[in-house]
């Protein structure tokens, strides 16, 4: 560990390792890995108490580029090792990269229960909607229908929220961004990896060879005008062009679009972080009928961390009856001699 | 087997001494066998015998009263000479209920000592059972075996009359008559189970009242009844002087842990999801808090083994562990502790299978499991313990080894060593091997797969060490620099290197030993839990006169340097297991020698008799 304080002044080259990226020449991935390494300085912590863990996909490959250490995993298991790992050494920074076949499909379990326990992690899902490593098979966020190698008339499963499923995981901190915009991504990175506890943030995220623009209706200014609503915090949940405002009122726990010039202000909804319910309501809108809120959707900084009950018991323990003797509990309950 | 009667006053009943017994207690799994059985195993202890148990449950939780599959047994075998199983044949069988009586009887010896409680016969446990009459009635019993009936239901309730007890709570303290009984016809001392009581119903004075009770009235039963003409009498045990607990496999690995842990400094994170009959590992582990050891109860079999591996990558002592089953599911997650040479130690406690197969009894079928269960190439070392006790220094041999040659480690326990138990010198720790462990620092030079020349291990680099940053991974990964590699001649390379690491652990193997002459007809070679039978079975033939020796394999990957010189001064090598064959066809593998095996695969523990016999068939093979 660094002694604190004493941070080196970073910049963004200091996490960049001597790999050469492998990524289709086009994908996402390359501005989700410029704007974690760009963002990383301003962590203030020392290099080497940063690991990233990831699975098995094109996500996954991750943490060959990040000049700090890194563990390239198997298929799904990224945050159970995380786990262990945050177990064997609290105070290390750690952060999972994952994807949507990694982490909600093979790996939806474990994803599940470490958001459920609260293991203090940064998890980074990478939603492109397709498996790309092997190739091009509909993932568990693909569109019902979708037409794939492994699905040639159509998928016949429908798509889960990955929001929606860390929320109802438990999760502490949720958020989505988007790849093609550097400085929302940055600023939701941040904020995730400053949250102490389990933090998700879903990136959505272009596989340009096998599921290009699934994301689309967000990169275009004109469709991003229409179908984004950024989040944030006390503020009405607002959207659309400026000569046609649109905005989100809920009736009941239903929510619906409406023409802010139609209602009074007051009566739209506003965002409220540390309402888990309704940013359960937001995680599962879908386009087109709904707008793709983009943002923190909930944030609930204070619970207390898996590790740090489990450290609390120990120390309970040890002050309790002082640390343990081997010797001594080999002694222990009954015993007899002989000789 | 009574070979003195010791005169007494005239007012007491003679008693006899063996030099052994074998008793079973059985009855419902409600009837608290396995606590009597466990504490006349104290209190056999106590008096400085050698012992052996075998606990016998049913998977079932809470099994319908009465049934043939809701019994459950407790077994052991006490001497005052070196006991090396829980006994093939019963001296003395104490039943509770027809189930029981029917489950059970045929293993004991014409002539042993039968304790039923007649009440329990009635027409619905009969039912049960399957009688259409009361076996009770068969005037051969009588003749056959030394039958007493003794009405431990009825006995109890009137020792317990003016208790403020219900009739069920007053029922549920026949158990401790059984033992008080029981241990009056072994002249075993009282006073651990005095004391057991007490901390058991610390809570509950009128229940430690109203065992103690039952207790002395069975106590008092048998040597007022006319039915007792006689008791017995074990003396102690020639052992070894020092210091004895009575130990299960089970615990003795949790400790083995613990014990490293406090070595090395370096603390333990287990990681394991429930199964049975591993799950005591984690409960143990659970309650040590203040010591050097972090359990974590995962969502899976899987999470539990990565979890660990995240844990050795972090620097500390990764451990699972978990039964066949749950070892398939691990075993990709054990494939990337290969590739990413990192410490890890697999307990795999072996039941019954395959798939669920029988949960709670034992077996010996995993070995080609741990040896061979994954992807590809990807060698563990495999190591196994051959008695409950033995348990704690092969944990503890388990997480030196990991360390040193950064390899998993797999330990093959079963079923019999993790609920069996034997009486266990407690060792001096400080004759425990030292486990030295250097993290790297430096920076200079520094490669993630740089190797040590005489183990071929890769640097140990705790996450947090300046200017190490580095990346691992399951791909494949070129020695020394750890970049990814496709090259086919690394690819090679490595997969030999991994193979070679694993292969250098033989010089960690001490020499064999061999039970018996270093030559001969017969060479009997087992492995795990089948120790006690085999050695048994070995000594009865030997002190017949017959060229028999035994070895017991520990080290089962990489095998032993000098078994296969071992191996050819022997006519025959035969290799009795509680599987289809298994470690005999590594032997013939291996070494081109004629091993045959004995096998049986009941789901319990070879019996020392079956192995004397089949020694014997093959001595009788001609030249």
């Amino acid at each position: 560990m660094g002694v604190p304080g004493a941070t080196p002044k970073y910049t963004k080259k200091d996490f960049e390792s001597d790999q050469d990226v492998r990524w289709c020449p086009g994908c996402g991935d390359y501005a989700i890995l410029s704007a974690v390494q760009k963002m990383m300085p301003d962590l203030g912590i020392p290099r080497e108490d940063i690991v990233f863990i990831s699975g098995i996909g094109c996500s996954s490959r991750f943490p060959y580029y990040m000049n700090t250490y890194g563990f390239h995993t198997i298929h799904g298991r990224a945050p159970a090792v995380a786990t262990g790992l945050k177990l064997a050494r609290p105070e290390l920074k750690i952060f999972v990269v994952t994807g949507d076949g990694d982490g909600l499909s093979i790996g939806g379990n474990h994803l599940l229960h470490v958001l459920r326990r609260n293991v203090d992690l940064t998890i980074l899902l990478f939603n492109n909607r397709i498996y790309g490593l092997t190739k091009g098979q509909y993932s568990p966020t693909s569109e019902l229908g979708k037409v794939t190698k492994s699905t040639p008339i159509g998928s016949a499963d429908r798509p889960l929220s990955p929001c929606a499923f860390a929320l109802a995981a438990g999760a502490t901190f949720v958020a989505r961004t988007v790849d093609r915009n550097i400085a929302h991504m940055e600023e939701t990175l941040k904020r995730a990896a400053a949250h102490k506890g389990a933090a998700f943030v879903e990136i959505l995220q272009n596989c340009n060879v096998y599921n290009d623009m699934a994301w689309g209706v967000l990169y275009d200014r004109e469709s991003k005008a229409l179908h984004e609503l950024r989040l944030q915090h006390g503020q009405p949940l607002v959207f659309g062009p400026v000569d046609d405002r649109r905005g989100l009122v809920l009736e009941g726990v239903k929510p619906k679009v409406v023409k802010v010039k139609d209602v009074p202000e007051s009566s739209l909804w506003v965002h409220d972080e540390t309402d888990g319910g309704t940013a359960l309501v937001l995680a599962q809108l879908v386009s087109p009928e709904y707008p793709i809120p983009i943002g923190v959707l909930a944030s609930r900084p204070g619970d207390t961390t898996y590790e740090e009950i489990l450290i609390q018991q120990e120390q309970k323990a040890v002050s309790d009856r002082g640390p343990g003797d081997i010797a001594k509990l080999l002694m222990s309950g009954d015993t007899w001699k002989i000789g | 087997m009574s070979d003195r009667v010791t005169t007494t006053p005239a007012a007491q009943k003679p008693r006899h001494t063996l030099t052994r017994a074998v008793i079973r207690f059985a009855g419902d799994s409600g009837d608290g066998m396995q606590v009597t059985g466990e504490q006349f195993t104290t209190e056999a202890a106590w008096a400085g015998n050698d012992i052996s148990t075998l606990p016998n449950f049913p998977a079932e939780i809470r099994a319908p009263a009465g049934t043939l599959f809701g019994v459950s047994s407790f077994q052991l075998q006490f001497g005052s000479q070196r006991v090396y199983t829980p006994g093939d044949q019963l001296d003395a069988l104490v039943v509770m209920n027809p189930a029981a009586f029917k489950v059970h009887l045929a293993d004991l010896k014409p002539g042993g000592i039968l304790i039923v409680n007649p009440s329990a016969f009635d027409k619905r446990n009969l039912d049960k059972a399957g009688y259409a009459a009361n076996p009770l009635d068969d005037p051969t019993l009588g003749e056959k075996y030394r039958l007493h009936q003794v009405d431990m239901e009825g006995l109890t309730k009137k020792a317990l009359e003016d208790m403020p007890l219900n009739a069920k709570e007053k029922d549920r303290c026949k158990n401790f008559f059984a033992l008080g009984l029981v241990s009056w016809v072994y002249t075993r001392p009282l006073d651990p189970t005095l004391d057991a009581i007490k901390k058991r119903f610390a809570k509950r004075p009128e229940f430690v009242e109203a065992n103690i009770r039952a207790l002395k009235a069975g106590h008092a039963f048998g040597e007022t009844a006319e039915m007792f003409a006689e008791h017995y009498g074990v003396e102690a045990a020639e052992m070894p002087p020092g210091t004895y607990r009575s130990m299960t496999g089970n615990r003795a690995l949790a400790w083995g842990l613990l014990a490293a842990a406090e070595r090395t400094k370096i603390p333990v994170v287990f990681g394991a999801y429930p199964i049975t009959p591993a799950s005591d590992i984690l409960h143990e582990l659970a309650l040590h808090k203040r010591f050097r050891v972090r359990t974590f109860q995962a969502e899976d079999e899987i999470a539990a083994a990565t979890a660990a591996i995240g844990a050795s990558f972090g620097g500390c002592i990764g451990v699972t562990a978990s039964s066949g089953p749950g070892i398939a599911l691990k075993g990709e997650a054990i494939g990337l502790a290969v590739t990413a040479e990192l410490p890890l130690v697999i307990f795999d406690i072996q039941r019954g299978g395959p798939s669920t197969g029988l949960p709670t009894k034992t077996e010996q079928a995993d070995l080609m499991q741990a040896l061979y269960g994954r992807n590809s190439e990807s060698p563990v070392v495999v190591i196994a313990p051959s008695t409950p006790g033995d348990c704690f220094y092969m944990a503890y041999e388990a997480v030196r080894l990991a360390i040193k040659y950064m390899v998993p480690v797999m330990v093959l326990s079963d079923g019999y060593l993790a609920n069996g138990s034997e009486p266990w010198l407690i060792p001096d720790l400080k004759t425990l091997p030292d486990i030295p462990v250097s993290f790297r620092t430096e920076k200079e030079g520094f490669f993630p797969y740089l190797r040590d020349a005489a183990t071929l291990a890769r640097p140990w680099v705790r996450p947090g060490t300046p200017g190490l940053e580095h990346r691992i991974g399951g791909i494949e990964k070129q020695d020394v620099t750890g970049n990814i590699s496709y090259e086919p001649d690394n690819h090679d390379h490595m997969v030999r290197t991994r193979a070679e690491k694993v292969r250098r652990v033989a010089q960690e193997i001490p020499p064999t030993t061999i039970n018996g002459l270093p030559e001969g007809d017969v060479l009997v070679v087992g492995w795990g839990g089948t120790y006690g039978a085999i050695t048994a079975a070995v000594e009865e033939a030997q002190a017949e006169g017959k060229s028999v020796a035994a070895v017991h394999l520990r080290y089962l990957n990489p095998l032993p340097p000098d078994l296969g010189h071992i191996l050819r001064q022997y006519r025959r090598v035969l290799v009795p297991e509680i599987n289809s064959g298994q470690l005999v066809r590594i032997l013939r593998a291996e070494y081109l020698v004629d091993a045959v095996g004995f096998n049986r695969v009941r789901g319990l523990p070879l019996a020392s008799q079956e192995i004397y016999e089949a020694i014997n068939q093959l001595l009788e093979v001609k030249r």
